[in-house]
């Protein structure tokens, strides 16, 4: 039995020590991703660094998006996190600041510098450190189907006042065509509506105001906007049942002609054709693009945009090629292929010219020209207060809670972060 | 067992052999006890006084302000109102549903394996699959249900987007998923009941619901505490179809408290107010599990 079990371990360490030495040779990076559009392109980005970096083994793993949210803390306790990991900045990436497990590359700032747009990378700075690179960027607005439109009888002109696009959906109703599709059992969709809302009652300092001043979350923009929100409401223009539709349903649901326009990211417009029912969905040709209304006497522009600044963060303890590995990451060089395929709007300077899709363009443009591009509310304010801002938004458009109570619960959920 | 006594030497070669073999198979399995079940239930109830992310240091000592906050939040109350319907429908519905299978299923007639098998089948799926199937089944614009009622001549029925009927589908696909477990354990249970004594009473006269009432019963009692213990534990427990089959939704109306540990909890980074829920769960089991035990089931340890 002793013998056994001497030649078991024997055995093991054997291996243990020749693992060991293969691994002496090769630094291995491993970048864990959540599995969204980019995936053949970045796979393909790890390979291409892989054959021009002897020594070097670049590694991309997937995870589905709430699982990810969900593990994370626990990856990044363990000693054997992975090197650079997938971030949308905001309050979960400075949690993980501030609890010590990323890495402060400001040494490199200069390098990246050069190649990202200025705006977004600064979502990666906290008190004046880097922490993180942007990598792709998206925008929140209003994706309507050209053929409702016209059956509606509506001009897409009218959409740019709040009154005007209130008129559009009064209209589109009457003239049988569900105005406007919301996966609403996800709940962040509908946030999309009162952050924007928000934005253009508040103005750029609406948030930080609210974070610094006693009680600032049920001041009045953060009241107006849940009203706003229940005026929309009340015309009923989301499709029926939109309580229990999921996000990925409410695609399928648009690309099947259900409901004329939706606001979501730029990423909804390709979903629809993946998840409609004919697997084709609303050609790009049939689809139009509209900024968020403005708000009469808000503080706010209609070039203001939401929208996400995601990108990457290298871990504590990771090793030096994981950084070098991360300016080979978002050079133009590398981001080519995925702006061609217009799969997303690269942060990284001189890419938009390699972006073919005419509405990818669009986006693209819209981001460069906006004057003040707000990350998205449940990612700013950290998981917890961000999530009760999700729960009032439903809850406000299905009546449930009145925009003074939304107001309230958000701000206790800040008080109780 | 313990009364067909065993001659004196032998039983002392047992004990001894079996002292040995605790002493080498106890501290593993301890062990893992230990790191894997009594460590975390401590930890819980340590984190349960903090202010945690689930990242940064444990230093936001708050006392006893998560379970404040958790005493006064509304969608918990709401969970646990939802966990008692489970209870309530498992021993109103699921039970007797399963006890009246079981009576009809016992015997041997023609048929009756290929039911059993199907009223079991639902069991053996994953609690999660189970969720997306009924998803779909309840979905008002491709689902089967709402087209059904359609053809009926009704509008389009959105179940899981209404507060009204959503945690009923819920129920629902729970008894749908379990009636067959338990109905199963009840066959096992009738199987075990003397024939004699249902010849003896049909001899003596006694009516079909005599029968049950006085012989059926009576010896299926064991089965039914059984089966009530694991209604209630299950109930207790239940998370992964609520996942699946609401997310909790329409506004948060179909949260257990399971469910609701995790979305507020994890899922918000909220590691102590959700070890503050842990804890109360905990609480909860343990006083259902020994307390029924205790009470009703205390004749069959001996």
């Amino acid at each position: 039995m002793l013998g056994f079990l001497k030649t078991i371990a024997g055995a093991a360490m054997v291996l243990a020590v020749a693992s060991a030495s293969a691994h002496a040779e090769d630094v291995t990076v491993r970048m864990l991703h959540v599995n969204e559009t980019g995936d053949p392109y970045w796979k393909k980005i790890a390979a291409d660094y892989n054959a021009t970096h002897k020594g070097v083994k670049v590694i991309v793993d997937y995870m589905e998006n709430e699982a990810y949210k969900a593990k994370l803390p626990t990856l990044l306790q363990s000693e054997d996190r992975p090197d650079i990991i997938y971030s949308w900045a905001g309050g979960v990436m400075r949690a993980q600041i501030e609890a010590g497990y990323i890495q402060d590359i400001s040494a490199h700032k200069a390098a990246f510098d050069k190649v990202i747009y200025p705006a977004p990378l600064s979502a990666y700075e906290v008190d004046g450190k880097l922490y993180g690179v942007s990598v792709q960027l998206s925008e929140v607005l209003l994706i309507y189907n050209k053929g409702l439109l016209a059956k509606a009888g509506v001009d897409p002109a009218q959409m740019k006042t709040w009154d005007g696009f209130l008129d559009v959906l009064k209209k589109t109703k009457g003239a049988g065509v569900t105005p406007l599709i919301m996966g609403g059992a996800d709940k962040w969709p509908m946030h999309f509506f009162y952050s924007y809302l928000l934005m253009r009652l508040g103005g750029p300092d609406v948030l930080t105001k609210a974070e610094t001043t006693e009680g600032g979350f049920t001041t009045q923009p953060f009241v107006d906007a849940g009203a706003k929100l229940k005026e929309l409401a009340a015309l009923e223009p989301f499709q029926e049942g939109w309580l229990g539709t999921k996000y990925l349903p409410s695609q399928g649901q648009f690309g099947d002609g259900k409901g004329m326009m939706a606001l979501q990211l730029n990423g909804f417009i390709q979903g629809q054709q993946k998840n409609a029912t004919d697997g084709k969905g609303i050609p790009d040709d049939q689809i139009g693009l509209a900024p968020f209304p403005e708000l009469p006497g808000g503080k706010g522009k209609i070039t203001d945009t939401l929208g996400g600044v995601q990108g990457l963060l290298v871990t504590k303890g990771a090793p030096k090629e994981a950084i070098d590995f991360l300016k080979y990451f978002v050079s133009a060089e590398a981001q080519k292929a995925s702006a061609e395929a217009g799969v997303y709007v690269p942060a990284t300077k001189g890419t938009d010219a390699f972006i073919k899709n005419p509405l990818v363009a669009e986006i693209a443009r819209a981001i460069s020209n906006s004057t003040w591009h707000q990350n998205f509310l449940d990612q700013d304010l950290g998981p917890s207060v961000g999530r009760v801002v999700n729960d009032v938004s439903v809850a406000i458009a299905a009546g449930d809670m009145t925009p003074e109570e939304g107001a309230q619960q958000i701000q206790d959920a800040w008080d109780q972060r | 067992m313990a009364d067909t006594a065993a001659p004196p030497p032998v039983k002392a070669n047992y004990v001894r052999s079996g002292s040995l073999t605790a002493l080498i198979f106890l501290p593993p399995a301890l062990t893992l006890f230990t790191v894997f079940v009594i460590l975390p239930i401590g930890e819980a109830g340590w984190y349960g006084f903090y202010n945690w992310n689930g990242l940064a240091a444990l230093e936001n000592f708050v006392g006893l302000q998560n379970y404040q906050q958790l005493l006064a939040n509304k969608t918990f109350h709401q969970a646990f109102i939802n966990n008692l319907l489970i209870i309530a429908v498992s021993l109103a519905v699921q039970l007797p549903l399963a006890l009246a299978m079981a009576v009809l299923l016992a015997d041997r007639l023609f048929g009756s394996v290929a039911f059993r098998m199907l009223f079991f089948l639902p069991y053996i799926l994953a609690d999660v699959a189970a969720g997306l199937i009924w998803r779909f089944m309840f979905d008002g614009d491709y689902g089967p249900i709402s087209q059904i009622w359609q053809a009926l001549g009704g509008a389009p029925l959105y179940i899981l987007a209404d507060r009204d009927w959503a945690y009923g589908a819920v129920l629902t696909v729970i008894v749908w998923k379990y009636f067959g477990f338990h109905m199963m354990l009840y066959i096992a249970g009738l199987q075990s009941i003397d024939r004699n004594l249902y010849e003896a009473a049909a001899i003596d006269g006694a009516s079909p619901w005599q029968r049950f009432r006085f012989i059926t019963l009576p010896g299926l009692s064991p089965m039914i505490k059984l089966s009530v213990f694991f209604s209630l534990l299950g109930s207790l427990q239940f998370f992964d179809m609520i996942v699946s089959l609401t997310g909790g939704g329409p506004l948060n109306s179909s949260h257990t408290m399971v469910s609701f540990l995790y979305y507020f909890g994890i899922g918000r980074m909220r590691v102590g107010f959700g070890s503050a829920v842990g804890v109360i769960l905990f609480i909860l089991c343990a006083t259902v599990a020994f307390g029924y035990k205790r009470l009703l089931m205390r004749d069959q340890d001996d």
